[in-house]
């Protein structure tokens, strides 16, 4: 019997996990915040989730000239990530404008998938607040309605700046914000399924989170320090955004020192900046030290160093 | 106490049921054995036979050629007919002793029960185990003797008998400790009086607790007076790979570059302890060993005993056969062994497994890019950074590959298994370590 054997190199096995399936895993944890903002901006929390994600998905597929929408996920991560850090509702043609400088300038220019500096969705977000930041920053917040399908109603402020809104309120979500921000509650849920798979590990979200806290604790005390883990963008970006695989440290040690940074740059932006809220460059700055912080945290070898007993 | 782990590793599925708790049976004798004179990390053998020779089973037919080697015996009775270049497991083909079979089995009379193990000298040990041909069956194939023998001024306090078996489908050693536990432990207290250790560790992995109760039988009733210990580890690969097993049952870690003795251990395999056990009471030398036949490629799992130089190919046909969709044949585990061209090719000494996967596990995936998940890194058991040592060596830049620690690798594989990118990692660190070491030749 004759019969072609293939050889190759060991392993002789592969993990079932691959780029696409990370990526449908980070939609999965998605998913509790996009039906918290559905639930409660409406309908146009939905369009604008869906035009982000489209466009985001649409431009790399240009890009790379392949017609499958989907492809490996990484782009409909990121438009969707850009999603959950806008307003509800801005004008279609902005948040159009948000995902296709994403891919484009925050992805493609670097070389593409897994060669970019910094965390796309979050470039896409900087060039809005910079360009169009009177759609996307400003008087451009929904009133929560639960269950209220077309909420419409404005309201001034951010809760960032409102610092009478009650930590459940915070922690359910109902109150104004940013589509993926306000409700604490779903962003834990979607991490714990992402805890699960094991494609975020404890460091980046706790010595971000954690920072922030203790910040948080020594300018007013301890409500005030939930305050600052609650409101505003804290929990999406230490959860979704500064555990981005690409743009974040590969090493152990690296990964706890880029967290802690994350946090740190966001409470000094929001104790002595100018800006309400430092998540965005936060996260951004220390997307520019990742190399950086690899190299100087290699891990010690098996038997390096340590005596033998 | 000790750790019974190692940081990182993996968690593939372990596909043992097919074999798992399956008796050892002795595989059909084949009508020619074709047995290469090189099977053990070292230096080759030279025929001590002619064509035309009659040999017996268990008689020397190959006589090393310097200190790390180990003699090559005859596995069947019969006549030498050939000797000649033969297809090789490890690749390039290596002169071979033909034997055809007689049928008889008549055993060779240099096979004889030597003294008790209380009256051997540690010299006398090493020596049976020299002559007997014994090398480390967990697939390494180093000279029993010679890790018998480190230099004097280090002093060996532990053997470790290596029963972890933590490659996928593998399941000969367990089977070992289920029926030969008492010769396993026979051989340890062999091991550690001939190192003078006073010490004995067998570590099991903990997916296996009949292994672990067998062998702790074993050690009442057969220990007598020797401080002998099972180890449950987690069941983690590479919790059999030596550095790995040591740092889990004694807490100890090798240096970089350094062998097991740098501290005062010795690893053994569980073949290999069975295999000297025999040496002592029957004089037996190494001519067959215990084989896991299985995959889903092969009709009829089993774990057999094979002689030396039986033909992969009729061992296969023993078993049923492969099945349609078969597609590759692996010599060794999923995560360590070698894939061969042909099931032309002799079963030696180092021979564990015989895998056959079918298309469903030989698909071939693009590369992507590096998504710097970290994952290969937190699966290192070495703490090695894979994505930056494979992607160094992929752009060929072999002096940063160095730096990074390529040549502390011991090509496990968790970093290629684990890569969500499918990035060939290992691969690619074997292509750098293969030039670093042949520039550090040169200079
Ligand atoms: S780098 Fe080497 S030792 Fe580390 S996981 Fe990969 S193959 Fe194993
Ligand atoms: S596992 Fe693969 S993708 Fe992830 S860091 Fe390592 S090489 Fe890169």
């Amino acid at each position: 019997m004759e019969r072609r054997l293939v050889v190759s190199s060991s392993p002789h096995l592969k993990s079932p996990d691959d780029i696409q399936s990370i990526m449908s895993d980070v939609l999965i944890a998605l998913f509790p915040v996009a039906l918290m903002a559905v639930f409660l901006f409406g309908y146009r929390a939905l369009i604008t989730m869906i035009v982000a994600t489209f466009f985001a998905m649409a431009t790399e597929a240009v890009i790379l000239r392949k017609w499958d929408l989907f492809g490996d996920g990484s782009a409909a991560v990121t438009g969707l990530l850009l999603a959950m850090t806008l307003p509800p509702a801005p004008p279609w043609w902005v948040v159009a404008i948000g995902s296709i400088v994403a891919i484009a300038i925050g992805k493609h220019i670097y070389g593409g998938l897994g060669n970019n500096i910094f965390n796309p969705a979050l470039v896409g977000r900087a060039v809005l607040v910079v360009s169009w930041g009177s759609y996307v920053a400003g008087d451009v917040w929904l009133k929560p309605v639960p269950f209220g399908f077309t909420a419409d109603l404005l309201t001034r402020a951010s809760p960032l700046i409102n610092t009478k809104t009650s930590l459940l309120d915070l922690f359910i979500g109902t109150v104004p914000g940013s589509l993926g921000e306000t409700s604490a509650l779903a962003l834990i849920i979607g991490a714990i399924w992402l805890f699960y798979r094991g494609h975020i590990d404890w460091r980046i979200p706790g010595g971000f989170i954690g920072i922030v806290f203790i910040l948080g604790l020594f300018d007013g005390g301890f409500t005030t320090g939930v305050y600052h883990v609650l409101a505003g963008g804290v929990l999406l970006g230490a959860l979704f955004m500064a555990t981005d695989m690409v743009t974040s440290p590969v090493t152990p040690i690296g990964k706890l020192i880029f967290g802690v940074g994350c946090g740190l740059v966001t409470m000094v932006i929001r104790l002595f900046g100018g800006l309400p809220e430092g998540v965005t460059f936060g996260i951004l700055l220390m997307n520019g030290l990742t190399p950086l912080i690899d190299n100087l945290t290699l891990p010690k070898k098996f038997g390096e160093v340590k005596s033998n007993a | 106490m000790s750790e019974r782990t190692f940081v990182g590793g993996i968690h593939p599925s372990y596909f043992k049921e097919s074999t798992a708790g399956m008796p050892i049976a002795p595989a059909p004798s084949p009508s020619q054995v074709v047995i290469p004179l090189h099977q053990n990390i070292g230096a080759p053998c030279e025929a001590t036979v002619q064509v035309g020779d009659e040999v017996k089973v268990g008689q020397k037919i190959g006589e090393p050629q310097g200190f790390v080697s180990a003699p090559i015996h005859a596995s069947v009775s019969g006549k030498v007919v050939k000797i000649g270049p033969y297809n090789h497991p490890l690749g390039s083909p290596v002169e071979a002793v033909f034997i055809e079979n007689d049928g008889k089995d008549t055993p060779f009379e240099g096979m004889k029960p030597q003294k008790p193990l209380e009256e051997l000298t540690p010299e006398e040990i090493i020596n049976i185990s020299k002559e007997a041909g014994l090398v480390g069956l967990g697939g390494a194939t180093f000279p029993t003797h010679v890790k018998l023998s480190p230099p004097p001024e280090i002093a060996i306090d532990t053997v470790i008998i290596n029963g972890a078996e933590c490659e996928p489908f593998l399941t000969a050693d367990h089977a070992l400790m289920l029926e030969r536990a008492d010769d396993i432990v026979y051989g340890l207290k062999g091991f550690m009086k001939a190192l003078g250790a006073t010490k004995g560790i067998i570590g099991v992995e903990d997916n296996k607790p009949d292994a672990i109760a067998s062998m702790e039988k074993a050690i009442a009733e057969g220990g007598n007076g020797y401080d002998i210990e099972v180890h449950g580890l987690h069941t983690k690969y590479p919790q059999g790979a030596e550095k790995m097993l040591i740092k889990a049952t004694t807490g100890r870690e090798v240096p970089p570059g350094a062998l097991p003795m740098a501290v005062n251990v010795v690893n053994q395999n569980t073949g290999t302890a069975v295999a000297l056990a025999e040496a002592i009471k029957t004089g037996k030398t190494l001519y067959e060993r215990v084989v896991t036949i299985t995959g889903p490629g092969i009709k009829n799992p089993a774990n057999l005993n094979v002689r030396n130089g039986t033909l992969i190919k009729d061992i296969i046909e023993q078993c049923g056969g492969m099945t349609d969709d078969a597609r590759k044949l692996i010599l060794g585990g999923p995560m360590m062994g070698l894939a061969q061209p042909t099931d032309d090719v002799p079963a030696i000494k180092g021979t564990s497994g015989i895998l056959i996967l079918t298309a469903e596990f030989v698909k071939d995936f693009p590369i992507a890019p590096c998504i710097k998940c970290g994952k290969c890194v937190d699966v290192c058991p070495m703490n090695l950074v894979p994505n930056f040592i494979g992607s160094a060596s992929e752009k060929g830049n072999m002096d940063l590959a160095e730096k990074y620690g390529a040549m502390d690798c011991f090509e496990c594989g968790c970093c290629t298994y684990t890569c969500p990118a499918r990035r060939p990692l290992v691969q690619w660190i074997r292509i750098a370590k293969g030039e670093i070491t042949a520039r550090r030749r040169k200079q």
